[in-house]
């Protein structure tokens, strides 16, 4: 992968979640596909992570989710990067029940990824979300 | 990218009035190398030489990334500009990397400015990339700029060691004095924080460093000025002995400034970087060549009618006809 397209994601989990298994398997499928992820770990606020977007120049923002807080926590992270003039796709996977899915995407969340998603699967949908986003 | 479609002289000068974003996407740039690359590099050059660039490097896990970040709240808090360029290796075989040093410097520091960047594979794209963006920050009115790499690579202790000032994170159970004599890194700094000092066998790290300075003493390759680095015991997440860390490298800074070094250093910096960038314009060249009019040479080497040592020297006297 040339540099022109090297992907830049943050990754990140947002409040009090403690669940980091799944963000690192994630971590290392997106560095061997070859992203440059900027993991930023556990209890992430909107505003690091907005920090973290415009230092990073990020090109995606990977949010893992997995104590039912995404119906209010991912569309907060949507509306923060706005607010920053920021148009960074937001990808959500972890634990979301396939009714909440439509509504995130309502709110501008770019992709929900399930616990079933292959490595291809999560990589493909990164690089998808960040060639729509320009 | 089309996210962002302000021209680089639009970039800058959002960038220099503080607008991070602007910044972001210009360090991006600097990280890619190429035409856009030199065009920032020329709007920086003209508003930077204020920064104290420090360096620091250690081995993994020895706790530079949270040394740095509380470093860095601290300036902060005393009201500094800091800006973070934080190195962390690409894997060789996929180009991607895991970039993990934000998240030890995440807290008490809003009013710095940190990037991670990760080695990428391109030769010698690293020393060419980092003197950029140190200059950029440089540029946008942040001071210090502290460059952290993983000491592990020729490049990145370069990278270190051109610094004005260059601190070396040493631990505990890290192995012994031999180690650290043959890491390479003993040359480069300036000061040496011993961290992770509240475990056993801090004052055995501390000791042996000591006697490896008065090795260097005694075999003349202390540095000019009778300088020798200190060692400063630190616990760098408790926050102890963060202070005296940077009065040390205050201290160097005062040090290279009564002395005279501070021009030297500069002029190595620069020497450096010119010689970095004429290294990689003449492997771009080189490459082109035998791509091009050189293949004939190439192909009568592999084929084994001359030898790879004739091909060279054919191709040398090509290859410089060709810059002139």
């Amino acid at each position: 992968m040339s540099d022109e397209q090297q992907i830049r994601v943050v990754l990140a989990k947002l409040g009090l979640d403690g669940h980091d298994r799944g963000i690192k398997v994630v971590a290392r499928i997106l560095r061997d596909a070859g992203m440059e992820v900027i993991y930023l770990g556990l209890r992430q606020t909107t505003d690091s992570i907005v920090a973290a977007a415009e230092q990073e120049d990020a090109d995606a923002i990977g949010l893992s989710m997995h104590n039912a807080g995404h119906m209010t926590l991912a569309p907060a992270m949507v509306k923060a990067l706005a607010k920053a003039e920021l148009n960074t796709p937001v990808i959500v996977g972890g634990i979301v029940p396939d009714q909440d899915v439509q509504p995130l995407l309502d709110d501008g969340v770019a992709v929900v990824l399930g616990p079933g998603a292959s490595a291809e699967e999560v990589a493909q949908a990164v690089r998808d979300a960040v060639a729509n986003a320009n | 990218m089309a996210k962002d479609t302000r021209s680089i002289d639009e970039l800058y000068a959002a960038a220099r009035g503080g607008e991070r974003r602007a910044l972001g996407r210009l360090l991006t740039m600097v990280e890619r190398g190429g035409p856009n690359a030199d065009a920032v590099s020329e709007l920086a050059h003209a508003d930077a030489g204020n920064a104290h660039i420090v360096g620091i490097t250690g081995s993994p896990g020895a706790g530079k990334s949270t040394l740095v970040g509380e470093l860095v709240a601290d300036l902060v808090e005393a009201g500094q500009q800091p800006a973070v360029l934080a190195v962390d290796p690409s894997s060789p075989l996929t180009g991607g990397a895991i970039l993990g040093d934000r998240i030890r410097m995440e807290d008490r520091n809003a009013n710095a400015f940190i990037r991670s960047m990760a080695t990428r594979g391109h030769s010698g794209g690293l020393a060419l990339a980092v003197p950029l963006a140190v200059r950029l920050f440089d540029a946008c009115g942040y001071n210090p700029v502290i460059i952290e790499t993983v000491g592990v690579g020729q490049v990145e202790v370069d990278v270190v060691g051109a610094a004005d000032t260059a601190v070396v994170v040493m631990t505990p159970g890290m192995g012994d004095a031999v180690q650290a004599n043959k890491a390479g890194l003993l040359e480069v700094a300036d000061v040496f924080v011993v961290n992770k000092a509240d475990r056993p066998g801090a004052n055995d790290v501390r000791r042996d460093l000591d006697l490896m300075l008065d090795l260097s003493h005694m075999t003349g390759q202390e540095s000019a000025h009778g300088y020798r680095p200190p060692i400063v015991m630190a616990s760098a997440i408790n926050g102890d002995g963060n202070d005296e860390v940077w009065a040390t490298v205050i201290a160097h800074r005062q040090h290279l400034a009564d002395t005279g070094q501070q021009e030297v250093r500069h002029q190595h910096r620069i020497r450096t970087e010119v010689r970095a960038r004429l290294a990689q314009a003449l492997s771009e060249s080189a490459e082109s060549l035998m791509d091009g009019d050189g293949a004939d040479q190439l192909r009568r080497a592999e084929s084994a009618q001359i030898s790879p040592n004739q091909a060279t020297n054919e191709l040398l006297v090509q290859l410089l006809k060709d810059q002139s």
